[in-house]
């Protein structure tokens, strides 16, 4: 793992953007831009990311970036792939980066085929579980009983786990990421771009308009959100998952926090009752029961 | 007919100088800083520079307070700004 320290000193996202104070979207991308280097190209469908880069004829990403539409992103970014390898410059990375809209519920289509094709290509979905562009509506992320403006008494399903949708694929390298941990993000990041095929990273963000949560928050909450057990770290190298990072210490030594500690900071989350809460907490105990097993059988393996 | 994409170039201050949003600006204490860098990583807009001391660039800073509330030391605090 690289030291904070030693991260790359070039920005790649360049000051004065458009996105709202304390955003993770912008803390994310300048690290993975860190990490991916200037030979980059960016795939951006309708999300708030296409909004940050701000006004016409001003952008403030500093590596190309293509627009493209909602449901496009992975079929975009297969174009690229394609057109790369034909002008011989594999050097080259195209990089999607859509939100949770983008790739849980529009974009999922045009990402499922990609990934079956086998393209190559690196998709990023940072996950603010919701439509935060258009106004905070809920996406097939929003997890239980959060408020947005569609759910506004809470919602009542659970969401989805796409990281498993997306296993079933048999991709080579999927991976969760948290910007609280910046410096497994940083890795993970790295990692991804020596792999060929196609890659998958989802990377937790919290949104301080969107979850109701003061600004300076965001990093805390994102970090609350792995201290929990809510957000797992992750990565499947060829299928085989392996915990890391602080979710990896979870699973041997540390307990996991209370998750009221990471529910009572948000006002998304103001409404809950004990009921809820009780439904919350058996849904991660559920999923941390599988990982539990995932693990303990690889030990006997061994 | 011919048709034009609307490219974009990157420029340093795409919204303007966004240092005008802010309510509270950091001020960083060099004496309690242990140069763990954290803020300069962190920070949304990159406007945390890696001199000797992590210095903030005022004109584009937007005063969310990602760095004071990360700083393993507090050695930065949010100070309400005087107009």
């Amino acid at each position: 793992m690289v030291a904070i320290k030693k991260f790359p000193e070039e920005e790649y996202i360049l000051k004065g953007t458009a996105a709202c104070p304390g955003c993770p979207i912008t803390i994310a991308l300048r690290t993975a831009l860190k990490a991916l280097g200037k030979k980059t190209i960016l795939i951006v469908p309708a999300s708030c990311s296409a909004v940050v880069q701000s006004l016409v004829p001003k952008t403030s990403f500093g590596v190309p970036t293509l627009n493209i539409a909602f449901a496009a992103s992975a079929s975009a970014a297969s174009g690229v792939a394609a057109a790369l390898k034909m002008l011989g410059k594999e050097d080259v990375t195209p990089v999607v980066w859509a939100g949770d809209g983008g790739t849980y519920d529009i974009g999922i289509q045009a990402l499922s085929g990609a990934f079956e094709r086998g393209e190559n290509f690196i998709y990023v979905c940072y996950n603010n579980q919701m439509y935060s562009n258009t106004g905070i509506q809920r996406s097939g992320a929003t997890p239980y009983g959060a408020w947005t403006t569609t759910t506004w008494t809470g919602k009542k399903e659970i969401q989805k786990e796409l990281g498993e949708i997306v296993m079933a694929h048999h991709i080579p390298y999927i991976a969760t990421a948290s910007i609280a941990y910046i410096d497994d993000l940083y890795d993970k990041m790295k990692k991804a771009k020596e792999i060929n095929g196609p890659r998958y990273i989802e990377i937790l963000a919290p949104c301080p308009p969107g979850w109701r949560f003061d600004m300076s928050k965001t990093v805390e909450i994102a970090r609350l959100a792995v201290q929990t057990g809510a957000w797992v770290l992750y990565e499947a190298i060829n299928g085989e998952v392996k915990l890391t990072s602080y979710s990896k210490m979870l699973l041997k030594r540390k307990e996991r926090r209370p998750i009221e500690d990471y529910l009572k900071l948000q006002g998304r989350f103001r409404n809950l009752t004990e009921e809820d809460i009780n439904k919350i907490k058996k849904n991660i105990d559920e999923k941390w029961k599988r990982y539990m097993e995932i693990y303990k059988e690889k030990e006997e393996k061994q | 007919m011919s048709m034009k994409t609307a490219i974009s170039y990157p420029t340093e201050g795409g919204m303007g100088e966004t240092g005008s949003w802010r309510v509270f600006k950091p001020v960083i204490d060099e004496s309690k800083c242990i140069k763990c860098w954290l803020c300069w990583i962190y920070c949304p807009e990159g406007v945390i520079v890696k001199k000797e001391y992590p210095e903030v660039d005022y004109e584009y800073c937007k005063g969310c307070g990602v760095c004071a509330n990360e700083c393993p030391v507090k050695a930065i605090k949010m100070e309400r700004e005087k107009k």
